[in-house]
């Protein structure tokens, strides 16, 4: 039984793009798939393709519980910028790498606890209270770096972005984790049912005696941890923090993931794997076509290509159109 | 009314079917110029569905209609509309964020060199509300007025662009009774100005005061259509509830005698302008019918003992112990269950497996942390899908494929599988085919036997004396009565909910 | 008084309170010049705002407006410079593809049932994508009537200069206004954001209104990118970078409904002069640095959604009513 539904989740949509993408890539780069070990760590393409998608997956992993209650964050990216930020502005002040750490993560706690309190108890709608975070967060990491990019040399901080554990790259190791962790705490525990019932059917949901107001407060706020894991790895990958174009454009990157993985704007359903899963999608296409020499802008064009392609799959006149298809085959 | 004239609308064997379900069962129905003509039914009669043929929303599935002896045929409202039919519905379809006189004149403002010409507006939107006996600031937004002048504007707009027909789809829901009366006098006007009008209410009395005459619909089907003046609240209440005197048979439903010690107690819980305050204690092993029309204030009192809404008054004891009730979550966590009425919006998850759905509640109880492994998961909706018959063919597909007796079995499970000390099931039988009927009404029986105690609403009269051991009938937001014994008899209940203001203070039985 | 002008009124009264203030400290800032930079160089994100206006009242939300800016400087310039067009003719392309764009995402909007954010959403990625793929290198524009342009305007009293891009942007507001205010189409988009069920069941051309609200919303934002490229004489794919959020920021403290049905044209206008007085008043200032602008705008923003949401989730208070019998 149990391993039906492996097979049956191998043979999903996702993993055959994945799967098309890689090859289309193989086919433009036939090195594609070679992974050597060099100084103890795992080189090749696709282990670029993992590191490389860290962030967004891990961005991703937040959205995925955002979208499925049925709302949105858009400020991960401005979140990702301010963890970032104080991380290496505290570090350069000589703080302990530890202390810088954990001091990022508590922004992004505190960033994520403000949106969800917007949209929990001021009810703001989620595009909207998290849209303020969005505009002023780029504001507010400038306001921490001084405008600056601030460089650091902490090896603590340059090790998350950078360093290797295992033979696999500390983004990889710290994506796997808390896709790992993430996964098991939703499904181990009652939390991934009550958010998808919140999701389905908020009404529905106060009837049947959950509160729904702890558990959107508890999305958010974990929304923006995963926002400041993500800015800390940036950061450390380009040993600095640039309140400007750290994370820029990444909320949407990780909502494109989400929904590439499968789970619906509307909430309800939803999986932490195949969204990050879509984030892998997202950077394979992105690392093909860096190799077969466009300009990375290039990738935006494809993006909107994917992005209306799941649209119109998505549409009720799609599924419609096809229904009306198959009587008219059956009624012949 | 003018007698005999021929009818402006006619509607003739109409017939839609949704899914499996037929929602109208070959309906006639006309309204001729210059009557008013009210729509009786309860929820799920068919009122809705009959009205929104007749508009162009739906398209019937059989039957005809004519337009003044011709036959038509709707393609949406806007056609309805433009051939003389307008339609006011009860959340007035106007737009609250803009004035006056553009709610009156959208999509037909005169312009002049493509600009609108607001004044223009302004003084049409004048004179016409005039007619109405209206004078207000027409500039002002929509929204800043009370429903009634709300009201009163969409149906000065329904009449200026259909002019024969106009249907009244609950206009008094939210109105005072100065402002009902208001609203009859706009209504009488216009009868008199020669339009047909299609009245749906539930308000008996506004029936008898404002009709020429009356249909009523039950389960899809027409019961029949009577004139007002030959015909008693009495002959009305129980053509809705079909209930025929001739083979009534007083008190055979539940012996009463098996009653155990209090249950649970409601003193005094009541909440301003939706249910006034009542005293309640159900016993173990007991089933409370409640009886009443729509809007008497019997699904607010549910909603108090459940806190969906929160009482501003009085206390809820269980098992002789107070307990708070502010939330669903704590009525859930003092043992409630609650099957609401309207399943789809606050009942089921329709995404969810028919499992999920089980044992939902019983999650939310136990919290975050005290997850349900899938085997126990798997047990407990098994054991309940096996009790209560849920027919899907697996626990894992979403619960919207069942049919909606199966769903309302889904909920019913949900709260048992809690092991609840009380359950409130409001409408359980609604929209449920005959079959899975019975099997409902059996469960009550059997849940009452094994100690359960039970409230239930239900606009069934035959059903809620099978298998109450009381009933409280409400009436205008208020318990009016509590029958108990012989009393529970269709007869005696149709009394109390049709009983004229006035004359019942005798039947004012209200125990503590 | 009109609930819905409670937000116009205190964006007004802060906007004066703020200039005046600004004007205490500095009192250079009262002059002309001061004021014509100020329209100079707000006029594209100002254009774009109106745009973004009708948007927003409608329900919607046009995520998409700083990358087609962004195109169209692009597109001019490769128009101008490699094609050799002259630049009028360059414009009417420009606006003709901006506007194409914006109905085709109406469109999707209205018949794929989608929200706005997401269709526009794509619309940026393709937008800044198809801008790289023209060219992702800046192309500067050498153009007589692009010099004759950006040099000519009117000298007002007090030296200040009212330049052709600023008047642009006046009359867009001018027109934007007499649209939203006076005409059918204007009445239709306050329908849509007041409920889009009442008005289909009004008669209101929902799919017709919906397209038309896009593909204004992308025209102008093609004007705001060809003013762009007139006040920095190139074309660029990452020019007018966030410019939407901005946009979004300016019609929000101008006292538009984010959740549609309510709002002004004029309030749009205070909402960008608004983000230009704290611009201002941030060089004036010198040790303040540009990112308090975020900041105060975020702030601002945060404030007006707030703001809002007490005005409009009260009760509407209700008028009295003169009933004759």
């Amino acid at each position: 039984m149990k391993r039906k539904n492996w097979r049956g989740a191998l043979l999903r949509p996702q993993f055959a793009a994945l799967a098309a993408v890689l090859l289309i890539n193989w086919l433009l780069f036939p090195g594609f798939f070679d992974i050597t070990l060099q100084d103890g760590r795992l080189f090749g393409s696709l282990i670029d393709v993992l590191n490389r998608g860290a962030p967004v997956a891990i961005l991703a992993i937040g959205m995925t519980a955002v979208i499925a209650t049925k709302g949105v964050d858009l400020s991960v990216g401005a979140v990702m910028a301010i963890a970032g930020a104080v991380a290496a502005v505290l570090v350069t002040g000589g703080a302990s790498a530890i202390v810088a750490v954990g001091a990022a993560l508590l922004v992004g706690l505190l960033c994520g606890l403000w949106n969800g309190i917007l949209v929990t108890y001021l009810e703001i709608q989620p595009i909207i209270a998290t849209l303020v975070l969005m505009v002023a967060g780029r504001g507010l990491a400038q306001l921490v770096t001084e405008g600056s990019i601030v460089t650091f040399s902490d090896p603590v901080l340059i090790f998350i972005g950078t360093g290797s554990l295992f033979g696999m790259p500390m983004p990889i190791v710290i994506a796997a984790v808390l896709t790992l962790l993430a996964t098991l705490i939703v499904r181990k525990t009652a939390l991934g049912l009550l958010i998808e019932a919140v999701g389905v059917n908020r009404s529905a949901a106060r009837f049947a005696g959950i509160s729904s107001g702890l558990l959107l407060v508890l999305v958010y706020t974990f929304a923006g941890f995963c926002a400041a894991t993500s800015g800390l790895i940036v950061a450390g990958d380009i040993r600095g923090a640039d309140a400007n174009n750290a994370g820029l454009w990444l909320e949407l990157d990780a909502i494109l993931a989400v929904v590439i993985g499968g789970t619906s704007l509307l909430g309800g359903r939803f999986s932490i794997p195949m969204s990050v899963v879509g984030a892998l999608i997202i950077q394979a296409m992105n690392t093909g076509i860096l190799i077969s020499g466009f300009s990375p802008e290039f990738n935006l064009v494809v993006k909107s290509g994917v992005i209306i392609l799941i649209l119109i799959m998505q549409a009720p006149i799609t599924s419609q159109w096809l229904r009306a298809r198959t009587s008219e085959r059956k009624a012949q | 009314m003018v007698n005999g004239s021929q009818p402006v609308v006619q509607a003739r064997g109409i017939v839609k079917i949704f899914g499996q379900h037929r929602a109208l069962d070959g309906v006639d129905f006309e309204v001729r110029p210059g009557e008013v003509h009210a729509l009786l039914g309860e929820n799920g009669a068919g009122k809705s569905t009959l009205i929104k043929i007749l508009t162009g929303a739906y398209q019937p599935d059989g039957g005809e209609i004519l337009l003044e002896g011709g036959p038509v045929r709707f393609s949406d409202p806007l056609d309805a509309q433009r051939h003389g039919i307008g339609t006011v519905y009860q959340e007035v379809n106007l737009l609250p964020n803009r004035s006056v006189a553009e709610n009156l004149f959208l999509g037909h403002q005169p312009t002049r060199f493509g600009m609108v010409q607001r004044r223009v507006i302004e003084v049409k939107a004048r004179e016409l509300l005039a007619t109405y006996g209206l004078e207000i600031d027409v500039k002002a937004e929509l929204g800043s007025y009370s429903v009634a002048v709300q009201q009163i504007v969409a149906i000065a707009r329904a009449v200026e662009l259909s002019g024969k027909v106009l249907v009244l789809d609950e206009p008094t829901a939210s109105l005072d009774r100065n402002e009902v009366a208001k609203m009859f006098e706009v209504v009488g006007r216009l009868k008199a100005r020669g339009l047909g009008i299609i009245f749906i209410t539930h308000f008996l009395d506004q029936v008898f005061e404002i009709a020429d005459r009356v249909t009523i619909l039950r389960n899809g089907k027409l019961i029949g259509t009577r004139t007002l003046s030959e015909v008693t609240t009495t002959d009305v209440v129980r053509m809705m509830l079909g209930k025929d005197l001739a083979f009534d048979h007083g008190g055979v439903g539940v012996a009463e005698a098996v009653q155990g010690p209090v249950r649970v107690q409601f003193k005094s819980l009541g909440r301003q302008g939706k249910v006034a305050p009542f005293t309640l204690s159900l016993h173990e092993g007991e089933v409370v019918g409640v009886a009443g029309l729509l809007g008497s204030g019997r699904t607010e009192m549910a909603r108090l003992m459940f806190g969906v809404d929160t009482a501003d008054g009085g206390e809820i004891s269980v098992g002789g112990r107070v307990v708070s009730i502010r939330n669903p979550a704590q009525a859930v966590a003092a043992g409630f269950g609650f099957c609401p009425e309207d399943r789809k919006l606050d009942g089921i998850f329709g995404e969810l497996s028919v499992r999920e759905n089980i044992i939902i509640a019983l999650q939310a109880k136990l919290g975050w942390f005290r997850a349900l492994n899938r085997d126990e998961q798997d047990e407990i909706a098994g054991n309940y899908a096996e009790a209560l018959d849920i027919r899907a063919a697996n626990h894992d597909m979403p619960v919207k494929l069942l049919s909606g007796g199966n769903q309302q079995k889904v909920i019913l499970a949900r709260w048992l599988a809690i092991d609840p000390n009380f359950l409130i099931l409001d409408e359980p039988t609604r929209g449920i085919d005959v079959g899975a009927h019975a099997e409902i009404v059996r469960t009550i029986n059997r849940l009452r036997e094994e100690g359960l105690a039970l409230l239930v609403i239900s606009s069934e009269l035959d059903e809620v004396v099978a298998y109450s051991n009381r009933i409280v009938v409400m009436r205008d937001r208020e318990m009016v009565a509590e029958l108990s014994g012989a009393d529970i008899a269709p007869s005696v209940i149709v009394a109390a909910i049709a009983d004229n203001r006035g004359s019942q203070a005798a039947k004012m039985e209200t125990s503590a | 008084m009109n609930r819905a002008l409670r937000p116009l009124l205190a964006t007004t009264a802060i906007f004066v309170l703020a200039y005046l203030a600004a004007i205490i400290q500095f009192p250079a800032m009262l002059s002309t010049r001061v004021l014509g930079n100020f329209l100079t160089d707000n006029a594209f994100l100002g254009i774009a705002a109106v745009g973004m206006t009708f948007v927003i009242i409608s329900g919607g939300i046009d995520l998409s407006v700083g990358a087609v800016i962004g195109f169209t400087t692009v597109l001019n310039a490769v128009l101008i410079m490699w094609l050799g067009l002259h630049p009028l003719f360059a414009f009417a392309i420009s606006l003709t593809v901006a506007a194409a764009f914006g109905a085709v995402m109406g469109a999707a909007i209205h018949y794929l049932k989608v929200p706005s954010f997401i269709v526009t959403l794509a619309g940026m990625f393709l937008a800044r994508g198809g801008a790289s793929v023209l060219s992702p290198d800046s192309i500067g524009i050498k153009h007589e009537v692009y010099t004759t342009i950006s040099k000519s305007y009117v000298l007002l009293p007090g030296g200040g200069r009212l330049t052709v891009i600023a008047m642009i942007m006046l009359v867009v507001f001018v027109l934007g206004m007499i649209l939203a205010h006076r005409t059918r189409f204007g009445s239709y988009v306050y329908a849509l954001g007041g409920s889009e069920v009442s008005a289909g069941l009004m008669g209101v051309p929902v799919a017709r209104t919906t397209i038309l609200i896009y593909t204004l919303s992308a025209f102008l934002a093609g004007l705001a990118g060809i003013v762009f490229s007139l006040y920095t004489s190139a074309g660029y794919s990452l020019s007018a970078l966030g410019v939407e959020l901005d946009a979004i920021a300016a019609v929000v403290i101008g006292g538009t409904l984010l959740t549609g049905g309510y709002g002004f044209i004029a309030g749009t206008f205070i909402g960008v002069m608004l983000q230009g007085l704290v611009q201002t008043y941030i060089v004036f200032d010198g040790s303040l640095s540009s990112w308090w602008t975020k900041i105060v705008i975020g702030g601002l923003l945060f404030l007006f959604i707030l703001l809002q949401r007490l005005v409009f989730s009260a009760a509407a208070p209700r008028r009295k009513v003169f009933w004759k019998s």
